[in-house]
């Protein structure tokens, strides 16, 4: 027991002093790591840090609606110095401000404080969905992985049956079946559980087959068989035993999921079958802004697009670069 | 051979099975049929009736049998929500969805091909870096997402193409297409790159990946020490072997962008059977949603087949049965 | 004149952590029709050598210095696409593993049809006419049928004898032959063995044979040459290399081979192991391993010197020796 914690800390360090080291050694992904970390503080903190709190309807006010964000009007930045970029630009009212740097929407709502709140809520669907999906997998991974036979069988087909098709499928039947039990005000209520519900079962699978792939490596292995001698039960083998060597191919397939996860929320959302605009995600943020493109207030839904984009993409080159740390091949 | 198809048959038909099973469930077990095809004021002597009549009290296994022969021809009763045939909604816009798909696939294909063998031939050189980096962004950016920013820029900004719908379709009896109207062409544009994009990207890096690979093994060495010129190891050696295992997912992905078809035909407004079926998800219309997945499920299961079949004709060493065991 | 003379080939790969050199000036000639052994330990450079002749060193390794001639032109500098028609036309080529040396895709008649349009202006009908004529001289029965066989459809041995008929199809001046019996059953060895030295003989053609097996060697080659940390150690008749080594590695390789003749109770084997390329001693490169070795060993590297009938990187065959302490 003592050996095997002293054990656990020790390759903790290793994998972590060799882990820094390739993360430090490209600057791509301490980029990437830079803006994600900034982007889930900022989120973190959106109730302390939003200039407005966009959804509270007392703070809103109709009047400032519609308004573009500041970079689009560039030709009044240099009027308070008192030269004119263009001419008679001046004379007429700037319609953006700097209370709402990038704009504002329909109703008034501050864009920079929407787009905090709504990376909060695409990030926690995104966090609470894989973690669902990984205590799903990793359960009935080593479930099958240690039992075998016809438990085995039967849950890998019906792993092989999801596998075939795309988890936004999934998600959405999942979404479509709660809908169908439950009623419309409930379902808006509980709509954060539903989605975190519908993705991380939609993608178990792949955590599952490596677990279970992991534990028939490990279960042939002496350890094991010493430790049943002993008369370690089989539930203790599997988590206290196998489990910590599985972890690593875990922890990147979680990562790369995760975008998986926060793209697949985003686009149910987007669809209106996610989250609703009471609660709005950046991919419900997205669908309400879609409306205005044609009449002109782009920014209503390409803001938040680029705080989506951005997430995906820092979190993805964090998976590669996690992938490739972790990958012992290239080691 | 035929052991290897009469296997995947089976395979196949259990996922069907498994499908409709799961689809069954959904119809006769969440909600109530009845009560979202009578009013409000019906009996509950009406209703038992009417339950009775449409054979619902007869035990799981005779309605589960039912179910699929219904499924089997098509009929999956009428829609909750506009009571129309579920069958024939789903095949006035099958074409506009088949359509779409197939040019998104050709797309993804043609370019995705192309460009994961010159970035697999020349992986150092500047364009190669280029793709790359390109290739992280489409896998980033949500098919949706896409979809907005090139309305944005082609439709709103330069009005050079349409936004939405399909444009002006011609009718070949029972089989809408846009394919023989200029302005069905010009539809086709944006959505097709939108739901192509993501599989481009996907067959791209896979393209590359597997090029790398294949240009380091020994036969390409020994093909090089023959003296063969570089575009007979090239695409003579090189391409073919790399794009054995490209065909089975690439295969696999058809399957993906028809179900993906959902999100690009929402954004632009397509009418295509994935906004009929974000449509009913919404309205909680389950005989829409159970007849869409078994018609997915039947695609899917149809292109496997015919993806393993090319693989079966394309690579010698499965047909020998021994050998094959060394290839899987 | 020699068919093949290399001089002082230098092959280095830089990396990130310095210059690697591989082959540190290595130097030998094939005459026509030879067949010149080159053996040595894994590491010790024999296929890098064998790569850098005909050019396909991958990058970021390269030839630094040295050249190559083949009978009386320089090879190592040519443009690509003439070196391309040296490869299978003058010089031929046979890797380890044949299962992985054929294209598995390809019948095994249309990789020979394809070699043999490359190099000559025949037509499809008459090359195959002479894959067929090359798959009979290799010993392939039924020849004519197993045009349309698959690689996975042959044994091990029988896909040698096919890489044999692809690698002579053009009618070479040289073989390279890279370990051709290493990944082949031990009874099927002889046999591949047998038939390349009678097909070389028969067409003339020179064979470098890269082997880490001497009794390979000592069967087939006329001279044999001895690598050692990407040098070569020893060069000689194979006769005398064998039976009177001069260099103390050549000797102590020599007398960890088990023979019949000799009743020993240990196999005798030389302490220590070859140096990687980035860590090459000062001076001789086996020095630390030497039972010889004087301070001029550790000082200087030693070159190719006449030992009879046998050339040997050693000073113990110095005019210097005498002085030398230990």
């Amino acid at each position: 027991m003592a050996a095997r914690t002293a054990l656990g800390r020790f390759f903790g360090r290793v994998v972590q002093s060799d882990l820094l080291w390739s993360f430090r050694s490209s600057r791509t992904t301490m980029a990437a790591g830079f803006v994600v970390g900034m982007i889930f503080l900022a989120s973190f903190l959106a109730p302390w840090i939003a200039p407005q709190d966009p959804y509270d309807p007392a703070s809103l006010n109709l009047s400032e609606a519609m308004k573009p964000p500041v970079f689009e009007e560039y030709r009044f930045w240099a009027c308070p110095f008192g030269y004119e970029l263009d001419a008679g630009a001046c004379e007429a009212e700037p319609k953006s401000s700097w209370q709402f740097p990038l704009g504002t929407d329909d109703q008034g709502r501050d864009m920079l404080s929407t787009i905090l709140y709504g990376t909060r809520l695409s990030l926690i669907v995104g966090f609470a969905s894989i973690m669902l999906a990984m205590l799903l997998g990793i359960a009935l991974g080593l479930l099958s992985g240690y039992a075998g036979g016809p438990t085995d069988a039967f849950l890998m087909r019906v792993a092989d049956v999801q596998l075939t098709f795309p988890a936004i499928l999934i998600a959405l039947t999942l979404d479509g079946i709660v809908r169908g039990i439950v009623s419309t005000q409930r379902h808006e209520e509980i709509a954060l559980f539903v989605i975190v519900f519908s993705i991380g079962l939609s993608l178990w699978v792949q955590f599952a087959r490596t677990v279970r792939g992991s534990v028939m490596v490990e279960r042939t292995k002496d350890y094991v068989a010493a430790a049943r001698i002993i008369g370690v039960s089989s539930g203790g083998i599997m988590l206290r035993h196998i489990l910590p060597n599985t972890l690593g191919p875990v922890l990147v397939i979680a990562t790369i999921n995760l975008a998986v996860a926060i793209i697949t929320e985003a686009t149910l959302s987007f669809l209106g079958v996610g989250l609703p605009p009471t609660q709005p995600s950046l991919g419900t943020l997205i669908r309400v802004g879609n409306d205005y493109l044609f009449s002109g207030e782009w920014w209503i839904t390409v803001m938040p697009g680029i705080a989506l984009a951005v997430l995906i993409l820092g979190v993805n080159l964090l998976g590669d670069w996690l992938r490739d740390a972790l990958n012992p091949k290239l080691r | 051979m035929i052991g290897f198809i009469l296997r995947r048959m089976i395979q196949a038909v259990v996922v069907l099975l498994v499908v409709s099973f799961v689809s069954f469930v959904l119809f006769n077990y969440v909600g109530d049929p009845i009560n979202a095809m009578v009013g409000q004021d019906t009996s509950i002597a009406d209703r038992e009736a009417l339950r009775e009549q449409l054979g619902l009290k007869d035990p799981i296994s005779t309605r589960f049998v039912r179910f699929v022969g219904d499924a089997a021809q098509g009929e999956f009763g009428l829609s909750y929500r506009t009571t129309e045939h579920v069958g024939r909604m789903i095949l006035a816009r099958l074409p506009a969805t088949l359509e779409l798909s197939f040019v998104a696939a050709i797309f993804a294909l043609v370019f995705g091909i192309a460009m994961g063998v010159y970035s697999g031939l020349y992986p150092r050189h500047w364009f190669s870096r280029l793709l790359q980096a390109i290739s992280l962004v489409g896998i980033s950016l949500p098919t949706f997402l896409i979809g907005i920013l090139l309305i944005l820029f082609f439709a709103v900004t330069l009005r050079w193409l349409p936004s939405f719908g399909r444009g002006d379709t011609v009718d070949l009896g029972g089989w809408t297409t846009g394919f023989l109207t200029l302005s069905g062409l010009r539809a086709l544009i944006l959505p097709s790159i939108t739901l192509g994009l993501f599989q481009l990207t996907l067959i791209m890096r896979l393209v590359r990946s597997e090029m790398l690979e294949v240009m380091r093994t020994d036969y390409i060495k020994f093909a090089r020490a023959r003296g063969l010129s570089n575009r007979a190891v090239h695409f003579g050696h090189a391409l073919k072997n790399t794009l054995v295992p490209v065909i089975t997912v690439t295969g696999l992905q058809l399957g993906a962008i028809i179900a993906f078809a959902i999100v690009t035909e929402t954004v632009f407004s397509w009418p295509g059977m994935g906004q009929l079926f974000v449509q009913s998800v919404f309205f909680a219309d389950i005989p829409v949603m159970s007849a869409y997945l078994v018609l997915i499920a039947f695609l899917f299961v149809l292109i496997n087949l015919i993806v393993d079949l090319l693989y079966y004709a394309v690579d010698p060493r499965l047909r020998s049965v021994q050998s094959a065991m060394r290839v899987r | 004149m020699a068919l093949l003379e290399v001089r002082d080939l230098r092959v280095e790969i830089p990396t990130r952590r310095g210059v690697l050199t591989i082959l540190d000036g290595v130097s030998f000639d094939i005459a026509p029709g030879e067949v010149l052994g080159l053996v040595g330990e894994s590491g010790a450079g024999k296929s890098i050598s064998g790569l850098a002749i005909i050019g396909l060193l991958e990058p970021p390794a390269r030839i630094a210095d040295g050249t190559v001639t083949l009978e009386g032109r320089r090879i190592d500098n040519l443009p690509r696409e003439e070196m391309r028609r040296i490869r299978g036309a003058r010089i031929g080529t046979i890797f380890q593993d044949p299962l992985t040396s054929l294209n598995p895709l390809y019948t095994i008649g249309r990789q020979l049809v394809e070699t043999i349009q490359t190099h000559t202006t025949l037509t499809t009908r008459q090359a195959e006419a002479r894959a067929v004529d090359l798959l009979k001289q290799v010993g392939i029965p039924a020849a004519e049928s197993r045009l349309n066989a698959y690689p996975h459809e042959f044994s091990g041995g029988m896909r040698q004898r096919v890489v044999i008929s692809l690698a002579l199809c053009a009618e070479p001046v040289l073989v390279i032959a890279d370990e051709p019996t290493t990944a082949l059953d031990v009874s099927i060895q002889a046999q591949i063995i047998a038939l390349l030295k009678r097909l070389c003989r028969e067409h003339r053609t020179a064979v470098l044979l890269i082997t880490h097996d001497m009794g390979v060697i000592a069967e087939t080659a006329d001279r044999v040459a001895v690598m050692y940390a990407g040098r070569i150690a020893e060069i000689g008749p194979v006769g005398t290399v064998v039976n009177r080594p001069k260099h103390p590695y050549s000797a102590g390789l020599m007398g960890s081979i088990p023979t019949v003749e000799r009743r020993l109770d240990k196999l005798p084997q030389i302490k220590g192991a070859m140096p990687r390329p980035g860590a090459l001693p000062h001076g001789c490169a086996f020095a630390p391993r030497c039972g010889y070795a004087r301070d001029l060993c550790r000082a200087e590297r030693p070159e190719l010197m006449r030992t009879g009938e046998t050339e040997s990187a050693c000073f113990q065959y110095d005019r210097r020796w005498e002085k030398a302490h230990a």
